[in-house]
């Protein structure tokens, strides 16, 4: 299992990417951070998510 | 601008109401502000009232009437850059202070330029891709400097929603995380918002870090 956003989720194998279409989340307006450290948009399709692995999925709304 | 050292009696003065002790470093402080609106324009006022002694203002719009509701523009500045205006008014309320502005837009381009001798970054953006572009290169080109960002400060929603959270070891976000500016956003909530972004700035000055 992979904890997303505090919740488990069975995604361990898939990429970022698949796991960001699934949720339908707004590419352009997120980070995304894995084990702690901040992973680079260009990467997403090619990070493949791992048993225990902890992403939190940081979206940002408009206004300022 | 004008001189502290040949002022030193009003720039004391000035400063008596700070915080024992923070007036010296917030005068040797160095911090940038991405975007000039809503939020950089409340964040620079405080921290110009305060004495951050260089404050660097960066967007690459004019002000607008619709800005009024909420910017610390005044009414006869608009159609003026805005990063031009509001170094106009943070030097009127402290000439002590410096103040850098730059009209331009924040890319992958100039971020490593724009931000290079900054000792804290502030992100002060309307549009959320652009929060997310700063928050990833900035932690990539420089994982060393703070960040303080804001995402979630629309509508007339509870101020108390308004929180600020520590994200990652050198990144803070501040504001309610999910009020979207399509529900109108207007100067008290704005304001509470830049506040907590700006009481982080001036933590981070001092080596404080109160989360509670």
């Amino acid at each position: 299992m992979v904890t997303v956003n505090g919740e488990e989720v069975a995604v361990a194998g898939t990429s970022i990417a698949t796991l960001l279409t699934q949720r339908n989340a707004p590419v352009s307006n997120l980070a995304v951070e894995l084990n702690g450290k901040i992973v680079p948009r260009s990467d997403f399709a090619n990070v493949l998510l791992k048993e225990n692995d902890k992403v939190e999925i940081i979206s940002f709304v408009g206004g300022g | 601008m004008l001189d502290r050292s040949r002022n030193s009696a009003v720039v004391a003065e000035m400063q008596k109401r700070n915080v024992s002790g923070s007036s010296s470093k917030l005068a040797a402080a160095k911090v940038t502000i991405a975007g000039c609106g809503g939020l950089g324009t409340n964040i620079s006022l405080a921290l110009a009232r305060i004495g951050v002694g260089q404050i660097t203002l960066i967007d690459f719009d004019q002000v607008e009437l619709s800005n009024l509701n909420r910017q610390q523009f005044k009414f006869n500045q608009v159609g003026m850059a805005k990063v031009v205006a509001m170094k106009e008014n943070l030097q009127e309320v402290n000439p002590f202070v410096t103040v850098k502005a730059i009209k331009e837009r924040v890319t992958l381009q100039n971020i490593a330029q724009l931000f290079q001798d900054a000792d804290i970054i502030c992100e002060a953006f309307d549009d959320p891709a652009a929060k997310a572009m700063l928050l990833e290169n900035v932690t990539t080109i420089f994982p060393d400097k703070p960040l303080v960002m804001a995402s979630g400060m629309a509508g007339i929603h509870s101020a108390n929603a308004i929180k600020t959270r520590k994200i990652l070891p050198n990144v803070y976000l501040a504001g309610d995380g999910k009020s979207k500016g399509t529900e109108g956003l207007m100067a008290p909530r704005v304001t509470i918002c830049a506040g907590h972004e700006a009481n982080m700035i001036v933590q981070l000055i001092l080596g404080i870090e109160d989360l509670n």
